[in-house]
């Protein structure tokens, strides 16, 4: 007989015993006035909530700042992030910082209840007592909405709180931020704000059936909204390895000339680290560029062979490659030359090379946004230009002549998922 | 010969496949409504229509645009008849140079047509990527709220 795979086993055993899982309740409390929070304490805590993504998540699409209601799609159904403004009876009002902190640092609300791992709790819980104190500082001074919680829509049986018990006994560690003493105070920096504020990990990381972190493969490549995050360590899909000067002007403008843009989920974390301070981004740099180590004699070949493609203008022998003339070309051809339309070319960019196609089928169809209000390149979509026939023919010339790998085989289902999103 | 489907008519034409449809329109069919902006997407002064989803002409090949329907200025109305949208601004006065007027115009017509009632935060949202160096943008704003409210 097949035994299922463990993680199954212990859900079965462990399912009764974990209804009483949850942590005791935090009574409630009246929310603490503006006045009584320190004003720089709030502006470090403004900071901080940048760093950390906050308002991203817990702000629908053109709605108030931190109220919640954004959806999260995850493999398990959907989440609604909550209401996170210190309104009292719909927001979290009545926390005290204890409670607070104890949602940062354990996933469990002031009720006690297990939270789901969108809140990236698995990394918050690193954040010092300090840090802890000025974002409660910052959330409990935003403007109250009144605003109520929509329930998830997630499937069965992730749908049940208190099997999060047996989640967070499989892959959740209760842990502090340990610092490298081998390391500069620079590097521990970064290495905090990544790996606990910043929770980079959370989409850069491959994670296994049940949403569980693959900790031997850390920083590897991993999935957000639809997207791959590429990898970030020594397996960095970009033809040309990363530098801490070129990690510090993406994270900080979200373009480097030898690296494609920041697009999909990454354009509104590069937003936000535009406006925290200059040193924090570098501490991020300068720890990101030792992940991925010294680049090996083999990726540094590709380097000098992508770099030496960036320079020319491709073959036009098939239907792929006369979409590309038409649709891609005037831009793409030239690279970031100051007469182009500022575009990458496509030898050095990333979406090319990882294993799926998603992130190119994104690009090529929705185009980058410039972020509202902001400067900003932007690329136009062609969901409405290209059939779906050209689009694939697009896809396996861009695979193979940029991105020089195999044809990519997810081609059909990603862009059927995204015809179905955009309809 | 690439075959096309302009306005409602069957046009032959002898173009490089890679040529953007923007040229074969200007250059080949005489339809100069749509204008050349800036040739990469990001002005919307060449917008058009396929199969009523508007889309950058400047950066359509021509040869993606196979016998699909293409919609220009020209299929709209004509001086002495303008279609509804045209006729919205006209009334609100909404060119000032006029040069992205075409493209705003179908930009608006294929809201239209697959939201007749839009709010004002979905008309911004449509027509946020065709700009207008004059800055009549409020204008063109009102001419596509007027379009939306007349037969």
């Amino acid at each position: 007989m097949r035994l299922p795979p463990r993680p199954l086993v212990l859900l079965g055993v462990v399912a009764a015993a974990c209804a009483a899982c949850a942590t005791d309740t935090i009574a409630p409390a009246a929310a603490p006035a503006r006045a009584s929070f320190d004003p720089v304490l709030i502006a470090k805590g403004a900071q901080l909530s940048a760093i950390g993504n906050c308002q991203v998540c817990h702000s629908a699409e053109r709605g108030k700042s931190f109220a919640g209601g954004r959806p999260l799609e995850t493999p398990f159904g959907t989440i609604y992030a909550t209401n996170i403004t210190p309104e009292p009876d719909t927001g979290i009002g009545r926390w005290p910082e204890e409670a607070f902190r104890r949602a940062l640092r354990e996933g469990v609300d002031r009720e006690g209840r297990h939270l789901y791992p969108a809140f990236p709790y698995e990394y918050y819980t690193r954040l010092t007592d300090e840090d802890i104190r000025a974002l409660y500082a910052f959330i409990m001074t935003r403007e109250p909405v009144r605003a109520k919680n929509r329930p998830n829509a997630l499937r069965p049986p992730f749908n049940l709180r208190a099997l999060l018990g047996i989640w967070k006994g499989l892959y959740f560690e209760r842990a502090a931020f340990q610092p490298d003493a081998a390391r500069s105070a620079q590097w521990n920096r970064g290495a905090y704000l990544v790996n606990a504020l910043g929770h980079c990990s959370a989409c850069h990381t491959p994670r296994n059936f049940l949403g569980g972190e693959e900790k031997d493969r850390l920083f590897s490549g991993g999935e957000a909204e639809g997207w791959h995050g590429p990898a970030l360590n020594a397996l960095s899909p970009s033809p040309v390895p990363w530098n801490a000067g070129q990690l510090f002007k993406y994270l900080r403008t979200g373009l480097d000339d030898l690296h494609a843009i920041a697009a999909g989920p990454m354009a509104p974390v590069v937003h936000n680290l535009a406006q925290v301070p200059e040193e924090e981004v570098r501490a991020m740099s300068v720890y990101l560029e030792t992940l991925a180590g010294a680049p090996s004699e083999e990726r540094r070949k590709n380097a000098a062979a992508a770099l030496a493609q960036a320079k020319g203008a491709p073959p036009a022998e098939s239907r792929g490659a006369e979409v590309y003339a038409g649709a891609c070309a005037a831009c793409h051809d030239q690279g970031r030359e100051a007469s182009s339309g500022g575009a990458l070319h496509l030898a050095l960019g990333s979406a090319m090379t990882i294993p799926t196609s998603a992130n190119l089928l994104h690009i090529t169809l929705e185009g980058i946004p410039a972020p509202e209000g902001q400067p900003g390149r932007a690329m136009p979509g062609f969901a409405n230009a290209l059939t779906d026939d050209q689009v694939k023919d697009l896809m396996a010339y861009i695979r193979e002549h940029f991105g020089r790998a195999p044809a990519w085989t997810d081609v059909d289902r990603e862009l059927a998922k995204i015809r179905e999103e955009r309809k | 010969m690439i075959r096309l489907n302009i306005n409602g008519q069957a046009r032959e034409v002898d173009a490089d496949p890679a040529t953007p449809l923007l040229y074969v329109l200007r250059d080949h069919l005489e339809l100069n409504g749509a204008k050349f902006g800036c040739g990469l997407g990001q002005c919307g002064a060449c917008t058009v229509l396929l199969e009523g989803r508007a889309v950058f002409s400047c950066v359509t090949p021509v040869s993606a645009v196979k016998e699909r329907r293409v919609t220009t200025l020209e299929g709209l109305g004509t001086p002495g008849k303008p279609g509804r949208v045209q006729r919205a601004f006209i009334a609100e006065q909404a060119a000032q140079c006029g040069f992205c007027i075409p493209g705003m115009i179908l930009q608006a017509q294929a809201l239209l047509e697959r939201n007749p009632r839009p709010s004002a935060a979905e008309i911004r949202e449509q027509m946020s990527g065709n700009l207008c160096r004059c800055g009549t943008h409020m204008r063109i704003l009102r001419a596509v709220e007027r379009a939306a409210r007349e037969p």
